[in-house]
């Protein structure tokens, strides 16, 4: 916080911040949904008896 | 089914009938004493609070947790999602009866409620954001009345006209979407006029995004929670494909809630960091600001992804009931809360009891309008006219 002195000072520091958590929580987000999905059944592997 | 949907109705005298009719009793000194006495003889709102608990839970927080009905259908009717379909007349009628509270509601909480009509007919404002969410609402209201109208036809037998409607579904459903999209996204563009009132953690321009993001997930854990409070006092009620659809509904939802409570968690975040509020986070403020995110974001969404992962219907149920509150929470917060937080003590706002006993009976109106329409319609089951078209 005391290094912030201007407005410039403020976007560099908060841009790269954001920046660095939207990183992580692509990452996050994508472990997420693989945490959530891994259990599913997969259709190719159990396929309809074809008639 | 249909024998039993129609089956003769338990006595009049029922713990459920008799609370009911003692708020309703009670609603109906506090309605009159509202509009005898007009707002200042009944809610301890001034000019720093205008808005109150009326706005906060009723409007807030209702039009958030009546999102349900444009979450199912577009899932539905949009995606293709034909497992969730005995999920969305129950979700269209609670989204229903949600919107036409809200509008009750207002009528309550505007000094002057006879002039509601105003912005469409005497004066637009089409810069004003409350002109879009009015118009939006007044809008959606109607959708949702034409959405749910072909269980009332089926009910009363109007089969050409349930045809047209029906017909309509898709666009209707599109229409939907459109319109929640856009005034769920207004209401939290509302606060972004206030600046100086409203806490920074809690005020930031992703506003509208996290309004509508969170919207979402109170749509998807209000349709879990009201599948689980119908089954289990009207069981009754539902036939075999909405009992056998009830369980994929509610894991179906809770792995969407899960997904969309994660991102709502990232971008609240993102939205600390962008204003780089860190700071805040060690005050009193901050404390309550991390209950709500990590109470009722972060933990729920942990919650819901366990109970989907591994098919623990209990689990969900309870987590929905908790996002559902986390929502009301998140409302309550931006509205009131964390508004005017600057202010001392003695100056902040509380809601009156009969504020809070008007609230509860407009609750309770819904309750008892959600009863009489799934106990007579059908809502949890197919007509026997129209077996495969629900």
């Amino acid at each position: 916080m005391e290094g912030i002195l201007t407005l410039h000072d403020f976007m560099l520091y908060t841009k790269s911040v954001t920046y660095i958590i939207v990183v992580g929580a692509l990452l996050g987000l994508a472990g997420f949904f693989w945490f959530l999905n891994e259990r599913d059944e997969d259709p190719d592997e159990n396929p309809p008896a074809e008639h | 089914m249909s024998s039993q949907a129609v089956r003769a109705d338990r006595g009049i005298i029922t713990p459920f009938n008799v609370i009911a009719g003692i708020i309703v009793i009670m609603g109906m000194v506090l309605t009159a004493w509202r509009f005898a006495g007009g707002l200042g003889a009944v809610t301890n709102l001034d000019n720093h609070y205008p808005w109150g608990l009326w706005i906060g839970l009723d409007l807030m927080a209702g039009v958030a947790l009546a999102a349900g009905g444009f979450v199912t259908s577009a899932a539905v009717h949009v995606f293709g999602m034909k497992k969730y379909s005995s999920a969305v007349r129950p979700a269209i009628l609670t989204g229903f009866l949600g919107y036409a509270l809200v509008v009750i509601a207002l009528h309550y909480d505007v000094g002057r409620p006879w002039r509601l009509p105003y912005p469409f007919i005497m004066s637009q404002g089409t810069t004003s954001l409350l002109f879009e969410v009015a118009a939006c609402v007044a809008l959606y209201l109607t959708v949702l009345f034409l959405e749910f109208s072909p269980a009332a036809m089926e009910w009363l037998g109007l089969k050409r006209a349930r045809l047209i409607v029906v017909r309509l579904m898709l666009l209707l459903t599109i229409f939907g979407v459109v319109l929640s999209t856009l005034h769920q996204s207004s209401l939290g563009a509302l606060f972004l006029i206030a600046p100086g009132k409203l806490h920074p953690l809690w005020y930031s321009s992703y506003l509208p995004v996290f309004f509508f993001v969170s919207a979402v997930v109170a749509g998807l854990s209000m349709v879990i929670f009201e599948s689980s409070i119908t089954a289990r006092y009207f069981a009754d009620k539902m036939d075999e494909t909405h009992k056998q659809q009830k369980t994929t509904v509610a894991f179906g939802f809770a792995k969407a809630a899960a997904f969309t409570l994660a991102g709502y968690f990232f971008a609240k975040v993102i939205g600390i960091a962008v204003d780089n509020n860190w700071h805040y986070l060690a005050t009193g403020y901050g404390a309550w600001f991390l209950v709500e995110l990590l109470g009722f974001v972060a933990l729920p969404a942990f919650l819901f992804a366990i109970g989907a992962r591994e098919q623990r219907l209990g689990l969900v149920k309870f987590t929905a009931g908790w996002s559902v509150f986390g929502i009301i929470l998140n409302r309550l917060n931006v509205s009131l809360i964390a508004f005017n937080y600057h202010l001392p003590a003695s100056e902040r706002y509380f809601p009156s009891w009969q504020e809070i006993g008007t609230s509860i009976f407009l609750i309770t109106l819904g309750l008892i309008a959600f009863k009489f329409i799934v106990t007579r319609m059908p809502i949890l089951y197919s007509h026997p006219d129209y077996p495969d078209e629900h």
